[in-house]
């Protein structure tokens, strides 16, 4: 069962680096995660690495397999061929720190944008009523490991570094639409999804649903029906009117 | 010496899991500026790996659950070693903050008529725990993170900085405390990223750090349960108790090898799957002990006539305490009717509609299938215990999470004494919950009370930053260099064979001379690279503490010549009512900074309140107490 394989692993920092060649065991069983241990313990004891619960649950060993942005924890290396030479790169939209690791930083910059939940002022503890029906859909927003995958490999940002600022990504738009889909969430998000945190700058080609490892199908089930929420209030004459003489449902 | 940046703050929180992040929140809420500090990125921490549920008496289930009974079914979990008092602030405060937790967002499961859901599991009487499918913990860390996220919405509103009351310091390692005489003064840290020294003053800190995990070769725990907020308090003068009582969760994956030790939650069993040896017998009815007999059923119609109707039929043997069904599987497996891969059958595959396996136990099908190829939904589990949680840590004053240190305080898995020798599933989101605020309060009222603030002295921070670079020196004299990592796996290799689960004087006495072994060849520990993001050299940092911890496992481990929940003795099998009332407090021995000798006393258990006490029947009671003590409980005097 055990056999060699060749791993090329991209070694460097901020200056620069490259891809380097090794040879290592592999046992039954095992994922890429185990051959990076194996080769911290046996040839490269300061190879960087983020990993947590080797379980995918965590969300923090995220790097790019072959190009394909995945958990090193969760890719078994039987899905290789053993002949094949497997390449481990770190995740090319956020900025290098070390080996595999890189600042992801963005992403909790782009949480802390986003207005939190806000439940109706006179609601008391204990007093919270919700049908599993209507919980359904936030809840599978809510499965999110904070990956960063789909924000890597979104390619409103994946390549240009000036959409940074404009767009909040995948991760953080699918929150919008979780607390907008929350029953109990007063505040109202659509508008500010849209000029905020940049939801009209994804053009729904589904990279971000096709790399998540929770499987959360988050362009069908939260970045479209946000964007029709946005039309329907831009375009809706009676929103309109409503917003003119009310100013919204609360403070935006 | 060493160039360090400085900061100062009202309280430290070391760890960003559920119980940090709660006494973040709560220091906060009372005005306070508040550091947490953290090992890996922020959200990460191992309470996202918890699965099962959150144990809060609601009743929204069986609207005859109390607190009573939780606390009731607490104690005998623990098999009546617990800290009394936790277990009776814990079981009256839990419900309050799972509520709490729906205001700051949280969704869980619901009920028909809308409010929280509440599933069975081990030890618990009524249907008990908040959940969202298998990944409670998940929820329960995002929902703290999102409302820190939201208090610090609410400082940049106000003040024009995010950071103005909450900081969290992410992937910085603490590696000592600092005292000013009796008192904690502060904390020394390096940043992972870029290995730049870090000195927190701070006149409380609260330990939130979580487990020892790491220290076994099968655990289900991640690589930052090394023990850490054990030996800081440890080396800081604090005490550690019930440190011999370590859980083996019963079922975690036994294949394929490089995943075994991975949790699968007992929500399987509490959603109705049986376990089965390998000639199909649901042997658990072979285990009840003498303890648990009457309380549950005794044949598989009965077992499955409850699983149906809680209130016609006595629970399933199943659904035991982890430490019995973790010591049957052990027995089956010794008497070799295991499966394949050295576990036994864990089946849910007969007994759900696979449609309701995906709904009820989404990661678990999930896990099965990417990491084992097995479709849970079709063929039964292969499982085995696996080391994943200690009730043993920093002993603390039950209502402030106060140490025996001023200014320090812990909270959470690294505190003792609420589980006593065996934790209930479930029991623990709940823990962190009610003693992370308590703590985070506690450190709240410490701080504002105090006339003048402790100073963190130069000579403090450079031995701590000399200790911290240690293993990139030389080793002295003709010794040989020492591989972090080849230590680790050693260490991990002795904890699992030799203070295992089940436990044999001789194998305890010959891991503490390994042990003694380990910690001279830990000064010859030597790292490669620099100090940017080394992982070797933060392993060999975390060695430090490991080495303490095992060092207490062990030590108390060969002192309790009894079997008692998380602590299984071959050479006395059963339980001993003398032992009850006796807690085992290791101290930091001969002052030696870098891994100090360990000393084991005995201190007597506080007797519980006698109204507490006339909670229990006293047959129930006269099971692990001796008569003296029940002299006054009314079962005895009428």
């Amino acid at each position: 069962m055990t056999y060699n394989a060749k791993m090329r692993v991209w070694r460097g920092d901020v200056d620069g680096g490259e891809l380097k060649d090794f040879t290592v065991e592999v046992d039954e069983g095992e994922v890429v995660l185990d051959i990076i241990h194996r080769l911290q313990a046996t040839q490269a004891p300061d190879l960087a690495v983020r990993w947590n619960c080797k379980a995918g649950k965590c969300g923090s060993c995220s790097a790019e397999i072959n190009g394909m942005p995945r958990l090193l924890c969760m890719t078994r290396m039987s899905t290789f061929s053993e002949t094949e030479t497997i390449s481990v790169t770190p995740l090319r939209t956020f900025p290098i720190i070390r080996d595999l690791v890189t600042d992801v930083s963005f992403n909790y910059e782009k949480a802390r944008e986003i207005p939190s939940f806000t439940p109706p002022k006179d609601l008391q503890p204990g007093e919270y009523r919700m049908f599993q029906e209507d919980v359904n859909r936030s809840q599978e927003f809510r499965k999110c490991i904070e990956c960063f995958l789909c924000q890597n490999t979104c390619h409103v940002i994946r390549d240009h570094e000036e959409n940074k600022p404009a767009f909040s990504g995948p991760r953080y738009l699918m929150r919008i639409a979780e607390l907008d889909m929350h029953p109990l969430d007063t505040l109202d998000r659509p508008a500010t999804a849209q000029s905020e945190h940049g939801l009209g700058l994804c053009n729904i080609t589904k990279c971000c649903t096709e790399v998540c490892p929770e499987n959360i199908k988050i362009t069908d089930n939260a970045l479209i029906p946000m964007k029709e929420r946005v039309v329907d209030h831009k375009y809706d004459p009676i929103v309109w009117l409503g917003n003119k003489l009310f100013r919204g449902r609360e403070e935006r | 010496m060493a160039e360090v940046e400085r900061h100062q703050y009202d309280v430290v929180v070391i760890g960003a899991g559920g119980a940090g992040l709660r006494a973040v929140i709560e220091a906060r809420e009372r005005g306070l500026k508040v550091a947490v500090v953290c090992k890996s990125l922020f959200g990460k921490a191992h309470t996202v790996m918890a699965e099962g549920g959150c144990a809060a008496a609601m009743g929204n289930t069986n609207p005859k659950d109390t607190w009573q009974t939780h606390f009731c079914d607490t104690m005998r979990g623990g098999k009546f070693l617990n800290n009394w008092r936790m277990a009776e602030v814990h079981a009256k405060e839990a419900p309050d903050r799972v509520w709490e937790l729906e205001t700051y967002g949280a969704l869980f499961d619901r009920t028909k008529d809308g409010r929280i859901s509440q599933r069975n599991f081990g030890g618990h009487t009524y249907p008990r725990l908040a959940h969202v499918g298998d990944r409670t913990g998940l929820e329960i860390i995002r929902t703290m993170q999102q409302k820190i996220v939201a208090l610090q919405q609410e400082d940049h509103a106000e003040l024009g900085d995010y950071d103005a009351r909450i900081k969290v310091f992410a992937e910085c390692t603490v590696t000592d405390l600092i005292k000013d005489g009796d008192r904690i003064a502060g904390a020394f840290a390096y940043w992972r990223e870029t290995g730049r020294f870090v000195v927190f003053e701070a006149p409380a800190i609260v330990l939130a750090t979580g487990g020892i995990g790491k220290s076994y070769k099968v655990t289900s725990n991640s690589w930052e349960y090394t023990g850490d907020g054990h030996a800081l308090a440890l080396r800081a003068g604090a005490t550690l108790i019930n440190m011999e009582f370590v859980q083996f969760h019963p079922t975690g994956m036994v294949w394929p090898p490089s995943v075994k030790g991975i949790l699968v939650t007992e929500g399987v069993r509490g959603d109705g799957g049986v376990l089965k040896n390998s000639e199909g017998t649901r042997f658990m009815f072979d285990y009840i002990p003498p303890v648990f007999k009457g309380q549950y059923a005794e044949s598989i119609e009965e077992a499955d006539q409850w699983l149906k109707d809680n209130d016609s039929a006595r629970r399933t043997p199943d659904l035991l305490p982890r430490d019995e069904v973790a010591r049957a599987i052990n027995s089956e497996v010794k008497a070799g009717r295991n499966s394949p891969h050295g576990g036994v059958y864990l089946d849910i595959a007969s007994r759900l509609p696979a449609e309701e396996i995906r709904r009820r136990l989404p990661s678990m099908y999930h896990q099965f299938m990417e990491l084992a190829e097995v479709d849970i939904t079709k063929e039964p589990m292969e499982v085995g215990p696996t080391c994943h949680y200690v009730m043993g840590g920093v002993e603390v004053d039950p209502d402030t999470g106060t140490a025996n240190v001023a200014g320090l305080y812990a909270a959470g898995e690294c505190s003792g004494g609420m589980h006593g020798s065996n934790r209930l599933g479930g029991n623990s989101l709940s823990d962190l919950l009610v003693f992370g605020r308590r703590a985070g309060l506690g450190a709240a009222d410490y701080v504002r009370a105090l006339s003048n603030r402790p100073a963190v002295s130069q000579d403090a921070v450079d031995t701590a930053a000399k200790l911290a670079l240690a293993p990139f020196n030389d080793p002295e004299g003709e010794a040989k260099p020492e591989n972090p990592y080849t230590l680790h796996q050693e260490l991990q290799q002795t904890m699992n064979d030799l203070v295992g689960i089940i436990r044999r004087p001789d194998e305890i006495q010959q891991a503490l001379t390994k042990l003694d072994e380990f910690r001279a060849r830990y000064r010859n520990v030597v790292v490669e690279g620099h100090r940017q993001f080394n992982p070797g050299w933060h392993l060999a940092i975390d060695m430090r503490n490991m080495l303490l911890v095992s060092e207490c496992v062990a030590k108390a481990a060969l002192e309790r010549t009894e079997s008692r929940g998380g602590h299984t003795r071959d050479d006395n099998p059963s339980m001993d009512p003398h032992w009850r009332k006796i807690l085992l407090v290791c101290r930091e021995d001969d002052g030696d900074p870098v891994v100090p000798d360990v000393s084991v006393e005995k201190e007597q258990q506080e007797p519980m309140r006698p109204d507490l006490l006339a909670l229990f029947d006293i047959t129930e009671l006269e099971k692990y107490f001796t008569p003296e003590e029940l002299a006054d409980h009314p079962g005895r005097r009428t």
